[in-house]
């Protein structure tokens, strides 16, 4: 939608900061990643609703770097949405990417958001890679191009296909679906840029692009099940493509294979596990159990929750393309370094993720908090792997 | 951002460079307030992390004579954290620890950054069998500005008012050095303000020209394990103040309001009175609610059951007051909370209405008892259109009227903005009036601490 379509709406943010806690009205810190790292009122949902209206709709400021910079600082992983005590909530992410478009089409996106939405566009990927490599991390694994009647395309995403961390999941939900017995291939070079962080950058006519080339695609090879490595594909191809295919989490996948006995994780893993909740499953899709479920399933376990988990839990700062463009920044401060502590304050040894880009940020951030060697961070399918 | 302006680079050194800005984006955010006050000029924001920044900023203001202007959550409405000559905004909220809770003296040392939503979090998980007083504010507001304001929470009805629950006071005076109030001036202890000459009163209403709160103790009180509410009607709203002076001859309700609107037409000429009743056993429970319902049988209408969403309302901590930012679809409101001696409660409230309706804006109208019923706080609540200048005009000049009522009452006006202000200090006493600027005067030389306010 345009950002005029939402006129009636904008004024209406009262900036009471709900919007900046979480869901339950437990209050257990900010919950707002945007907010969380920079602390000024002017970096807030609220805050952004207010400098919208300010500037891109009565025009009372200039639009500027700086409100660029803040706008492309929200990982919209749609807190806000969730706990906005408001009747427009389920509004808010929509009209920063309305926002987001009317920057775009002015030509005023900050470098680094530039860079990346050039490369999706040059490369079908942000790492400006080429296509012809897409597949390659699959080489040695037996994991094979996709067949017309497989039973799932596996779709694996950029930063599965690229992302040497993410690489690493990638290779591991595959060796496990090859385990299950399942027809599966991959597109290798076929495959291009979900598009969802594109989505939700504001350009519009990048995503149409991509989405068709991925659509062409599926429709040339008859595709009807699919399903994703990432949570961002899963959004992107579940709620923004046209269907003609069902769409599944890899979660939502290991559950029904372990639970109709295709797959028999049976060697323990014995450790102390909390698991992150990546927000384009979680709050986006509503999934939370899935990833849970296949994790009770693995003997030896002892599944734990961070205070901020479900509905509350607390972004890695990644979404919106902040993984590979880092407007967010924040140093020490960042969010995925406070989600990693959060973790660890559990007792947790391992901390479970069931998002590639999830995957890289924390383990990153690992590093940053000086918990190496103290706490892990591995994909679910890392851990099914190890105990089949 | 603007570098080489002397206050920016200042204060880039003291806070770093991400806690201080000067661009024009975010000061438009912090020149803007939530209520109908107009916005006002602000050249910098910073948010200092400890005692010792907020100090070198106090001193750079001194030498640069620069204002300060303390920020808590700036929920106040009646833009009490607006500067009124320019300068810097202070938002302590990053000043956010918790510093310690003792179970044992039922206290609370917090920075003046930490929120009331982190307070409240911090309780449940750690201390469950304690709770502090939290006000109707979103739980953004923090719990230092709230004590300093003479803010009200919803233990306020039976144990005063949230700034009689300071214990002790930690501040940067407006010439740097940092002061202990309280018994931990002598002790490593936060747990009373009695026995010393009570210094807090220097701290508390002047609205930061006297010095930035750093840290406050405030104490906590039980929380009960049971908890509901009763809810009466009565047309006559020439009972209130009976039914608040009989409620509180007996130490029955945790908390008590009584609210009427316009709008829905239902609720027209009603008056709706909830009481709270806590317990900490089934029997003590009982026993406030049997006593309860025996005290207004027969002289108020009891409302059984009541609607879910009354419950929710007025049993929530804190409840979803900023609702009412939404009742004229425009995301405003504000209100002057005006304390009425408790004989001029029906006068208020009729009169109070009669305003509020002339105004012709989206209102509702209430009032809350304070000090076990030594006095009440009466007005209207006037939503508005912020995108809608005319609108947020009328509730402009209703506001002005409802104050010089409250003050005709012989009653006062609470978080006063600068209209209030000035309307109480027209019928001040000249002799207590001076006496503020001679304190001022005393603590503030360079008067660089949130000048105008209480005058100059």
């Amino acid at each position: 939608m345009e950002l005029k379509e939402y006129a009636d709406v904008v004024h209406r943010c009262f900036r009471c900061g709900y919007c900046k806690f979480t869901y339950d009205f437990s209050y257990r810190g900010f919950n707002c990643p945007l907010y969380s790292t920079r602390r000024l009122e002017s970096c807030s949902p609220g805050g952004l609703m207010w400098l919208i209206r300010a500037s891109l709709m009565e025009r009372e400021i200039a639009w500027s770097d700086r409100l660029t910079d803040i706008l492309y600082s929200c990982t919209m992983c749609r807190n806000c949405v969730q706990q906005c005590r408001f009747s427009f909530n389920h509004k808010l992410v929509g009209i920063f990417e309305a926002a987001r478009e009317r920057v775009i089409e002015a030509g005023s996106v900050p470098p680094k958001v530039n860079h990346f939405l050039t490369a999706i566009h040059g490369y079908g990927n942000p790492y400006k890679l080429l296509r012809q490599d897409r597949g390659s991390w699959a080489e040695g694994t037996g994991i094979r191009l996709y067949r017309e009647g497989d039973d799932f395309l596996y779709y694996v995403g950029c930063v599965g296909s690229y992302d040497s961390t993410g690489q690493r999941a990638a290779r591991a939900l595959g060796e496990v679906l090859l385990k299950s017995g399942l027809a599966f291939g991959i597109l290798g070079s076929q495959e291009t840029c979900d598009g969802n962080e594109v989505n939700t950058l504001g350009e519009k006519g990048l995503f149409e692009v991509l989405k068709q080339q991925n659509v062409q695609t599926f429709q040339n090879m008859h595709v009807a099940k699919i399903v994703t490595l990432s949570p961002h594909s899963y959004n992107a191809l579940l709620n923004h493509y046209p269907g003609g295919f069902e769409v599944f989490h890899y979660t939502q996948l290991l559950r029904d294979l372990i639970k109709g006995g295709q797959l028999h994780p049976s060697r323990p893993f014995p450790e102390r596990v909390t698991y992150h909740d990546p927000c384009f499953l979680a709050r986006y899709n509503q999934e939370y159990e899935a990833p849970r479920e296949v994790i009770r399933s693995i003997p030896g376990i002892e599944l734990v929750e961070m205070d901020r988990n479900r509905e509350n839990a607390f972004c890695c700062g990644g979404g919106s393309a902040n993984f590979y463009t880092d407007v967010l920044g924040g140093g020490r401060d960042r969010p995925s370094v406070a989600r990693v502590h959060e973790a660890y304050s559990t007792g947790a040894t391992v901390l479970a993720v069931s998002c590639p880009i999830c995957l890289t940020m924390l383990e990153d951030a690992v590093k940053t908090a000086g918990l190496e060697g103290q706490l892990r961070v591995k994909d679910v399918s890392e851990i099914v792997r190890e105990s089949l | 951002m603007t570098t080489g302006d002397f206050v920016y680079d200042s204060l880039r050194r003291i806070v770093g460079q991400d806690f201080v800005s000067n661009a024009p984006e975010d000061l438009y955010i912090y020149s803007h307030d939530l209520g109908a006050q107009p916005p006002r000029k602000v050249d910098y924001v910073a948010m200092p992390r400890t005692v010792e920044q907020v100090q070198e900023i106090v001193r750079l203001a001194n030498e640069a004579r620069v204002p300060i202007t303390p920020m808590g959550g700036g929920l106040t409405l009646s833009a009490l954290a607006l500067p009124v000559k320019g300068g810097i905004i202070l938002d302590m909220k990053r000043m956010d620890r918790i510093i310690e809770v003792n179970g044992s003296s039922k206290y609370a040392v917090v920075e003046a950054g930490v929120t009331q939503g982190a307070l409240k979090s911090y309780l449940e998980k750690h201390h469950p069998e304690l709770q502090h007083s939290t006000p109707e504010s979103p739980p953004a507001a923090t719990v230092v500005g709230n004590v300093l304001i003479h803010g009200h929470g919803h233990l306020t009805p039976a144990h005063g008012t949230n700034s009689r629950m300071i214990n002790g006071l930690e501040v940067v005076l407006p010439t740097g050095e940092v002061c202990r109030i309280g018994s931990c001036a002598v002790s490593p202890y936060w747990f009373t303000r009695e026995c010393l000459p009570d210094l807090v009163g220097l701290f508390v209403g002047w609205y930061g020209i006297t010095g930035i709160i750093t840290k406050a103790s405030i104490q906590l009180f039980p929380k009960p394990k049971l908890r509901d509410l009763v809810l009466f009607s009565t047309d006559d709203p020439g009972l209130l103040s009976d039914v608040v002076f009989d409620l509180f001859q007996m130490e029955i309700a945790e908390n008590f309001f009584a609210i009427t609107q316009d709008k829905p037409a239902w609720m027209y000429g009603h008056t709706y009175i909830t009481v709270t009743i806590a317990g900490q056993s089934r029997d003590e429970f009982e026993c406030k609610k049997t006593q309860l319902l025996s005290m207004f049988n027969g002289r108020l209408d009891l409302i059984d059951p009541i609607p879910a969403s009354l419950r929710e309302r007025y049993l929530e901590v804190p409840p979803f007051a900023a609702t009412q930012a939404d009742f004229a679809k425009g995301g405003g409101f504000e209100y002057y909370g005006c304390i009425v001696p408790v004989e001029k409660v029906p006068e208020a409230w009729n009169r109070g209405l009669g305003i509020a309706r002339k105004h012709d804006v989206v209102f509702s109208y209430g009032l809350q008892a304070l000090d076990a019923g030594h006095s009440v706080m009466c007005g209207p609540v006037y939503s508005f259109n912020r995108a809608d200048e005319r609108d947020i005009e009328k509730v402009r000049h209703a506001l002005e009227e409802s104050s010089r009522l409250a003050l005709d009452l012989g009653g006062l006006i609470w978080k006063a903005g600068l209209p209030g202000q000035a309307l109480m200090m027209e019928r001040m006493d000249r002799n207590t009036l001076a006496l503020m600027r001679k304190v001022r005067k005393v603590l503030d030389p360079n008067g660089i601490m949130n000048p105008g306010n209480w005058g100059d």
